[in-house]
């Protein structure tokens, strides 16, 4: 990587004075204060952390059992209608179950499967970006062909149909969007890996004799790993997404586990006089993708070289 | 050129029987047919039967063969569920999709082409803001749940508009702003992209030099520029959207491929599945050779290079 004063030092050995080397700040400061000041990564990470730190507490902050119901106290409105109570703020579902604490349970599915997948589909994706941009000629083509292949199939459908053979269950959902959603890692792998892979550094490495792993593993690695997180933050949201448009169809995670796709579909037919039943976990699903892609965006903006300085 | 369209040519056909094969070793492999189609009271005897009489007892290359066979002569076997031809169904309830995925796609063009040339024109400003804030909550808004919203608002309180069904050309204004604004990001990006670009190059230069009027300039210069690749793009994202179409029809009951697919997979109508799937990869394989063709045309060094 770059010297440690980065690059006020290459031309001006001499004529610099040293208090102005002290005063340049450090790499890191600098995207630090990229990262702070971005309004995007601020926000986005921001409610992210909220979301996370809701879901993990989860067992703490949750005012009742997210399965109990209480056929007594079915469809509460929440607090600010003129029949809620603080007892149950975000009101109850039809089963009398109190729907703040399923929101509070359904982040933890919303963001285990996002994470899982995101993780099973960064493995396959990288696994064949890097090959097909390291290698060229015949690899490429092939991975190429098999992503071509799999953008081919329709996602949803095929995750459907498979889910309704094979059975659901979360992990089965988990590994149909994981095995599914791999492509744009494949793909933004490929080519970061084609820009890197004729550098000096990558020539010096294989003239000073690195095997091929190493050179993958701590040549070219670290110089793509910013796209692949930008990747893998927006890959997350998509698979959230794929996974409650999936509950919101009857074939993701299967009832009474409070996924928001889940609660929505429970909730739709009810839209007429209680909406806000669809509304909460919607405005949830909807603020936790949304904070994710803006922490995705903003974190492409602040790693693009052109922006570095 | 033609060399260039030859080979790609033959790479889509590949996918397309890679496709075939895909699809039907999922659906046949992850789950034994004869015993979907038994149901759950079936004895031993009755699944045996039933294997022997759908073919499912023979070797899985053999039926594989057999099935894509037929269904290059557009015979995709008889469904499990309404035992009338799968080809029937399929293609009489095709057309539905198609005019819900034209309206998406214009409703997609209509909203973002001129959000992404006023971008374009005006960077830095609240248009490209907007633009952009647009871009960003599209990507992030659920369909299924925006398609819900607009139900809640549009169809139930106010009135405006039915929510369900095909009878007339008001039951697709929803479906299709729901189904559209999920491609709307992606064009609307490379729209403001590509007119930066263009406007940025010499000959706009000259022609703004030449005293042409900046409206001239823009539409017939710059803008028939930008598009291009735009449209290359829209056919790609229409492939997606077909795809997509599932959830958008089983919220609007719409009586297109993608309500017809939802409902086989309730039934567990396996040749119907199959049939669906293909059809819809079919289509977005033939999009993409012709959004490829559409950009090699443009530029002369994908097709050499």
């Amino acid at each position: 990587m770059s010297p440690p004063n980065g690059p006020s030092t290459a031309g001006t050995i001499t004529a610099l004075p040293v208090a102005e080397q002290i005063l340049e700040p450090s790499p890191a400061a600098k995207l630090r204060r990229r990262v702070f000041g971005h309004a995007g990564v601020t926000i986005g990470a921001g409610v992210l952390l909220v979301i996370i730190a809701v879901a993990l507490l989860a067992p703490v902050l949750a005012p009742f059992d997210p399965l109990d119901q209480d056929l007594t106290q079915r469809v509460i409105p929440p607090v600010w209608h003129e029949k809620g109570s603080w007892e149950h703020p975000l009101g109850t579902d039809q089963f009398g179950r109190d729907y703040l604490s399923r929101l509070m349970y359904g982040a933890r599915i919303s963001l285990l499967i996002g994470f899982v997948a995101m993780l099973i589909s960064g493995f396959i994706g990288t696994a064949l970006g890097v090959a097909a941009g390291y290698f060229g000629g015949r690899v490429d083509m092939v991975v190429n062909f098999i992503i071509t292949t799999r953008l081919s199939l329709p996602v949803i459908l095929v995750a459907l149909a498979v889910v309704s053979i094979i059975g659901n269950s979360l992990w089965i959902v988990i590994w149909v969007l994981g095995l599914l959603i791999w492509d744009r890692f494949a793909v933004v792998m490929r080519s970061s890996v084609q820009q890197v892979r004729d550098l000096d550094y990558v020539a010096a490495a294989k003239a000073l004799g690195c095997s091929t792993t190493r050179i993958i593993l701590s040549e070219i690695m670290p110089n793509i790993v910013n796209n692949l997180i930008v990747v893998a933050t927006l890959e997350m949201a998509h698979a959230i997404l794929l996974e409650a448009a999936l509950s919101y169809l009857g074939l993701g995670v299967q009832p009474p586990a409070p996924s928001w796709g889940l609660m929505i579909s429970e909730g739709k037919g009810m839209i007429f006089f209680d909406s806000w039943l669809i509304g909460i976990p919607g405005a949830a699903l909807f603020a936790m993708v949304l904070a994710i892609n803006l922490l995705g965006d903003g974190l492409r903006d602040v790693t693009a070289p052109e922006n570095r300085n | 050129m033609l060399q260039y369209a030859l080979k790609r040519l033959a790479v889509a056909i590949l996918v397309a029987l890679t496709v075939s094969m895909v699809t039907f070793s999922l659906l046949h492999l992850t789950g034994d047919p004869a015993i979907a189609l038994a149901g759950e009271s079936a004895t031993q005897e009755d699944i045996e039967n039933i294997r022997r009489v759908y073919g499912y007892d023979r070797p899985f290359l053999v039926q594989y063969a057999n099935w894509l066979g037929n269904a290059l002569t557009g015979d995709f076997g008889r469904s499990h569920y309404l035992k009338t031809e799968v080809a029937d169904v399929v293609f009489a309830r095709l057309p539905t999709t198609m005019i819900l995925g034209a309206s998406a796609i214009t409703f997609a063009f209509i909203l973002s082409i001129p959000l992404g040339v006023l971008a374009a024109i005006k960077p830095n400003t609240i248009f490209d803001r907007l633009a952009l804030t647009l871009a960003v909550v599209g990507q992030a808004l659920p369909s299924f749940w925006f398609a819900l919203i607009m139900i809640f608002w549009l169809g139930i309180q106010w009135r405006l508009l039915p929510i369900s069904g095909t009878e007339s050309w008001q039951n697709f204004i929803m479906p299709a702003i729901a189904l559209g604004y999920y491609v709307t990001p992606a064009i609307m990006r490379l729209t403001r992209a590509g007119m930066l670009e263009v406007l940025a190059s010499d000959y706009i230069r000259t022609a703004r030099a030449k005293g042409i009027r900046p409206g001239t300039i823009l539409f017939k210069h710059a803008l028939r520029n930008a598009i291009i690749p735009v449209v290359a793009l829209a056919a790609v994202q229409f492939g997606f959207m077909l795809g997509g179409s599932i959830v958008i029809e089983t919220i609007f009951a719409i009586n297109g491929l993608g309500f017809l697919a939802w409902e086989s997979i309730q039934r567990a109508d396996l040749p119907m599945m199959q049939a669906i799937v293909l059809v819809l990869a079919c289509f977005y394989i033939v999009l993409t050779y012709l959004a490829d063709m559409l950009n090699a045309f443009l530029d002369p060094r994908i097709r050499v290079g």
